[in-house]
């Protein structure tokens, strides 16, 4: 189970997170949702140990990530799985070493182990085969699917997907949700996938919430967020060009964005 | 106007402590050597052969250029055997180092913070840190320890190069026989000469790598911010160097 329990985040004077509570069951599919620049990685880069929260915390399986030593945390991060957004592979190493990458550093197996298990994990994203390519030769939905093989080759209890189809076409996108699903129910893991796309939402989802202002709008079932009354989650699915300004979701403007970036390192 | 000081000032305290806080945990992943010691070799091709062309390029020159200067300077007031001492002591005690060094902050420093720079901000460094790894342990210290040992190879063929066509350049353009030359580099020589380039190096190598490395880690905002991280890795590292060549003189020759 994954608690984020009052979580407050700051990059200078915008304040990101501002009270953000969420808890993510066991098993479960928790899609968050919200604008862009509101704060949807930055929540989950707690869940790592990514970056420090200002205030409050996460705790993974009980375990609060911001108050582990090294070691523990490192433990930690061998339990969960990260796809990023856009698919931060080593660009020095071919497709099998960066798959194989955190397996040398995760477990004790050996290369001819390894070298199974990344022909089954590239096999489970539909890229077997790609082995001996580099990332530059790939394009942005392989790239992501990589992303993807190298997470699940570790066998992760827990999965984050950062926009997983972000940037990437509709048929692409699809392919990607499917894969997620297919994660699931082959690995059985809990996971959370920052999204805006509400087609992908309503694919993956088992719950929904919506991050807004730096704390949880809404948060229920897929069809509970669908058919909810909230005029801000509303105008958000449905995509509506007025929804900013029925209330102050001003997004961080580019500027800001950048800054966010910046001192999330 | 006092503002700006005061935000300059607050700015550079900021960064005193964000490489403090880089020293103790590069200091603390040096423990890691499962981890840095996979990829130390890979690095030491990379600092030490790669950088070899440029490098004796550089010292092929400088020796040729240090005879026909010492010849220039001497002639008629001193015997035309001191082009080989002026040639071996500096080559040794100073160009071979200072300039080997300048011209490898651009080629390994820059280069450094550009690699560890893009992987910043295409969150490879945060891949990395999910996947397990200790970007200290992985990133900085194999960089480190390559650059402070592979300098002083690096130098030490400088100097002979150096050496070599500062000689050849006097037996060939200048009224300096063999004999004559090898007179004035033995006349005048001290182990302690090419022990002091060498060190001097080591120095230069782990300074260049630190600044690098510190500079590409503290990357922020795309291209943009990877350019600046590149060119304030060759402005510090080129200045630091002058620095630790004052420091390394007054502390190791002002009583020679």
């Amino acid at each position: 189970m994954i608690e984020f329990r009052d979580l407050h985040k700051a990059f200078g004077p915008k304040r990101v997170l501002d009270g953000f509570s969420l808890t993510v069951n066991d098993g479960e599919t928790m899609v968050i949702i919200g604008y862009s620049g509101t704060g949807k990685s930055v929540a989950i880069k707690h869940v790592v140990g990514l970056l420090e929260p200002d205030a409050g915390g996460v705790a993974v399986d009980g375990e609060v990530v911001s108050e582990l030593d090294r070691p523990r945390l490192t433990a930690l991060r061998a339990r969960i799985g990260f796809v990023f957004q856009f698919a931060a592979l080593f660009d020095s190493m071919s497709i099998y070493e960066n798959v194989a990458f955190g397996l040398r550093r995760r477990t004790e197996l050996s290369e001819d182990d390894i070298g199974a298990r990344v022909a089954e994990a590239l096999k489970l994203v539909d890229l077997a085969g790609t082995e001996q390519r580099m990332p530059a030769e790939l394009s942005g939905g392989m790239r992501k699917r990589v992303g993807l093989a190298r997470a699940i080759a570790i066998r992760p209890a827990y999965m984050l997907y950062d926009e997983p189809t972000t940037g990437l076409d509709p048929v692409t996108s699809a392919v990607i949700d499917r894969l997620m699903v297919r994660t699931r129910e082959a690995l059985g893991v809990t996971s959370i996938v920052i999204t805006h796309d509400m087609r992908s939402a309503y694919a993956v989802g088992d719950r929904i919430a919506m991050l807004f202002q730096g704390r949880v709008r809404a948060v229920g079932t897929v069809n509970e967020i669908r058919t909810s009354a909230d005029p801000v989650v509303r105008g958000f699915v449905e995509g509506q060009a007025d929804a900013r300004g029925t209330e102050d979701a001003t997004p961080l403007s580019q500027a800001e964005e950048v800054a966010v970036e910046g001192a999330q390192g | 106007m006092l503002a700006v000081i005061g935000r300059q000032a607050v700015g550079a305290i900021a960064g005193f402590g964000r490489f403090g806080h880089f020293l103790a945990d590069s200091a603390r992943a040096l423990l890691d050597a499962r981890t840095w010691g996979r990829v130390l070799a890979q690095q030491m091709r990379r600092v030490g052969v790669d950088s070899l062309p440029i490098s004796l390029f550089i010292a092929a020159f400088t020796g040729i250029v240090l005879a026909l200067l010492a010849s220039y300077t001497f002639t008629g007031a001193v015997p035309p055997y001191l082009v080989g001492t002026l040639v071996s002591k500096t080559m040794l005690m100073e160009l071979g180092p200072v300039l080997t060094a300048l011209a490898l902050a651009g080629r390994v420093g820059a280069t450094m913070a550009a690699e560890l720079g893009t992987m910043c901000v295409t969150e490879q460094v945060d891949a990395l840190e999910t996947l397990a790894y200790d970007p200290f342990a992985y990133l900085v210290v194999p960089r480190v320890i390559a650059g402070t040992l592979m300098f002083p190879i690096i130098v030490a063929l400088v100097m002979a190069t150096g050496l070599v066509t500062g000689w050849l350049a006097a037996i060939t353009l200048l009224p300096v026989t063999t004999a004559e030359f090898m007179r004035g580099i033995t006349n005048f020589y001290l182990p302690f000469d090419w022990q002091y380039g060498l060190i001097k190096s080591a120095s230069f190598g782990f300074v260049i790598t630190l600044i690098g490395c510190f500079l590409g880690l503290s990357t922020r905002g795309g291209a943009e911010g990877v350019g600046m991280a590149t060119t304030r890795t060759v402005v510090y590292s080129a200045a630091m160097i002058l620095v630790l060549d004052a420091y390394w003189a007054v502390t190791l020759l002002r009583h020679g």
